[in-house]
């Protein structure tokens, strides 16, 4: 990968003041034909129902296709050239998305709205409601952060617990059993009885969907270890603080991810429940009020973000696995 | 006794390695129930400074013996001491090597070797003891490599590492060199006894391989089946370095297999 990489590097600077036409790039070249055609349907073609926002949209596209002609240009060299690169399949297909989309909505009609709103719609929901879908992302994420925080704590603790103390796993893991695969959000009307705010009680129930695989996957992390490392820090002079710190845990890291991973998905899949009851913001809120007002515009561009937040989430918890087990080989990359 | 002690290399420090002393030990091992026996009624006794291998069928229970002296399981009758002390808790002075590496992959070569000072809490004052051990075995260039960057041969070394850094008074080896390639293995080997002849430590050497056994020890211990006896125990009276072309060790080869039941594969 990285010897292609450089390989590239090289054509693109040579070329880059030969202008030879072989350095050019052709998907960029396509890609940004599709982006200016997209922009040229949306401002040439005459709306069903005419809309505001067509020219912004077209204008996005316009700058889409400019950066896509630039690289193709240039070759894109360098790094972001290469990402660029990586990306120009991606593009031509978003691209030809969108142009579809722009079509059977705002241009035709063809589908029904209001539930296919077009993607100037989408745009106006951005532009003109931004103040209240970055209030509720911020509200979304930090009750996500709180709530993953506690669980993760907690269900690594336990996890750690039931795996080193033979006792605590006498105690823990019927009541783990037996509580785990209840859906988190099952719990919901004592929780909102027993806490005192639906703030704490929101947290409580993300920290509950997310604690219970991280416990079971610490708990099989520590129980998996390989006994030998044990023997050789016991016989080194290990304490057992030692070994759990130095030996047991590092050793479970790799399990103790997959739990996290898992404990983050279903954080998500709680969050909009419990957003949709108490709470007046956040994305889960924004969503079901979306929705009651048939906005949905609105509810499409509040997934979006949704979308975009989780994912984001997920490759910074990818990031910090990757650094963290680097002494690992043949890893799953996000 | 006096014969291996005669024969310790001159250029050895004086003999710092431990003394042991196995008295009647027994040991069971509970499986499903029952009570396995696998060590019955042993008794020997080792040198301060000497090298002894112990050879036998497999699951035989050396192993095991290895781990009573390492601390990490105690006798289920009779005594265990070394340095005229009953074995107790596990110890850095007397570490025990196992058959695979067993290095923590987590941990680059130069902190899986620093393990040991770094669980006493002395890894600071150690670092220039560690650097130097590393370039003992032979391994310098790799501290930052992580273990499954190795090959087999280099991982046992940094095994070796581990355990030397400690400055052991008795090295336990079970079967150290048992999944090396033969090519490794004999220059292991070589390097076994360079080790052992320059710090004076005991050597304990577990091994399935009666040239090895021959090769690098004073004295070999033959075990019968499990549960095991000692069935007989061979001099080695051939000084360091050795050769193993030597005549003497065929002899003797053919004598160990012999206590082995395998006389007549050759």
């Amino acid at each position: 990968m990285s010897g292609a990489g450089s390989a590239f590097e090289r054509e693109g600077t040579t070329s880059g003041i030969r202008w030879s036409f072989a350095s050019w790039w052709g998907t960029g070249l396509v890609g940004g034909a599709v982006w200016l055609a997209v922009a040229a349907v949306t401002v040439l073609w005459r709306e069903v129902i005419p809309l505001p926002y067509g020219d912004v949209f077209a204008w996005i596209c316009a700058a889409v296709a400019a950066v896509l002609f630039l690289g193709a240009i240039t070759g894109a060299p360098g790094r972001i050239g290469r990402r660029l690169r990586n990306a120009g399949p991606w593009a031509i297909a978003l691209g030809l998305f969108l142009g579809l989309w722009e079509i059977v909505t705002a241009k035709t009609g063809r589908l029904p709205l209001p539930f296919f709103p077009s993607p100037q719609a989408l745009v106006e929901v951005y532009v003109d409601d931004w103040p209240r879908l970055l209030d509720s992302l911020g509200a979304s994420g930090w009750l996500l952060v709180r709530g993953f925080f506690f669980g993760a704590l907690a269900g690594f603790s336990i996890g750690l617990a039931m795996g080193w103390w033979r006792r605590a796993g006498y105690w823990i893991h019927p009541v783990l059993r037996l509580i785990g695969p209840v859906p988190a959000t099952a719990w919901l009307p004592i929780i909102f009885f027993v806490f005192p705010t639906s703030a704490s009680a929101s947290v409580f129930v993300i920290a509950l969907a997310s604690a219970f695989p991280v416990a079971v996957l610490t708990w099989s992390g520590i129980a998996s270890v390989n006994r030998d490392y044990y023997d050789i820090a016991r016989t080194l002079g290990a304490s057992e603080r030692f070994l759990i710190l130095k030996v047991a845990v590092p050793a479970a890291l790799p399990h103790l991810f997959v739990g996290l991973f898992m404990g983050l998905g279903s954080s998500f899949a709680v969050l909009v429940v419990a957003e949709m009851l108490g709470v007046k913001s956040g994305l889960g809120w924004y969503l079901s009020w979306a929705q009651g007002w048939g906005a949905y515009a609105n509810l499409y561009a509040a997934l979006l973000v949704m979308a975009l937040a989780c994912s984001t989430l997920i490759t910074v918890l990818f990031r910090v696995r990757d650094r963290l087990l680097s002494w690992q080989k043949g890893m799953v990359r996000w | 006794m006096v014969a291996a002690a005669a024969l310790r290399p001159p250029e050895a420090e004086a003999a710092s390695g431990f003394g042991i002393d196995i008295r009647d030990v027994s040991h069971r091992f509970v499986l499903d129930g029952k009570p396995l026996p696998v060590l019955d009624q042993v008794g020997f006794s080792v040198e301060p400074g000497s090298f002894t291998a112990l050879i036998g069928p497999s699951g035989c229970g050396k192993s095991t013996l290895l781990r009573l002296l390492a601390g990490l399981d105690h006798p289920s009758e009779g005594q265990v001491l070394v340095d005229n002390m009953p074995v107790g808790r596990p110890d850095p002075s007397r570490i025990l090597v196992f058959q695979g590496p067993t290095l923590f992959p987590w941990r680059s070569v130069r902190d899986n070797v620093a393990l040991g000072p770094e669980a006493r809490g002395t890894a600071k004052a150690d670092g220039a003891r560690i650097d130097e051990v590393i370039r003992t075995v032979g391994l310098d260039g790799f501290s930052s490599a992580y273990p499954h960057q190795l090959s087999g041969g280099m991982a046992q070394r940094v095994s070796l590492a581990r355990a030397l850094v400690n400055d052991p008074r008795l090295l336990l080896l079970d079967e150290p060199l048992g999944k090396l390639d033969s090519l490794t293995r004999l220059a292991m080997q070589e390097e076994l006894v360079a080790i052992w002849r320059r710090t004076g430590l005991t050597a304990l050497l577990v091994t399935h391989d009666v040239e090895e056994a021959l090769f690098l020890s004073q004295r070999v211990i033959v075990f019968g089946p499990r549960p095991a006896r000692i069935v007989a125990t061979i001099e080695v009276d051939l000084p360091y370095p050795r050769h193993r072309g030597d005549p003497r060790l065929a002899e003797l080869r053919r004598e160990a297999l012999g206590h082995l039941g395998l006389a007549e594969s050759w």
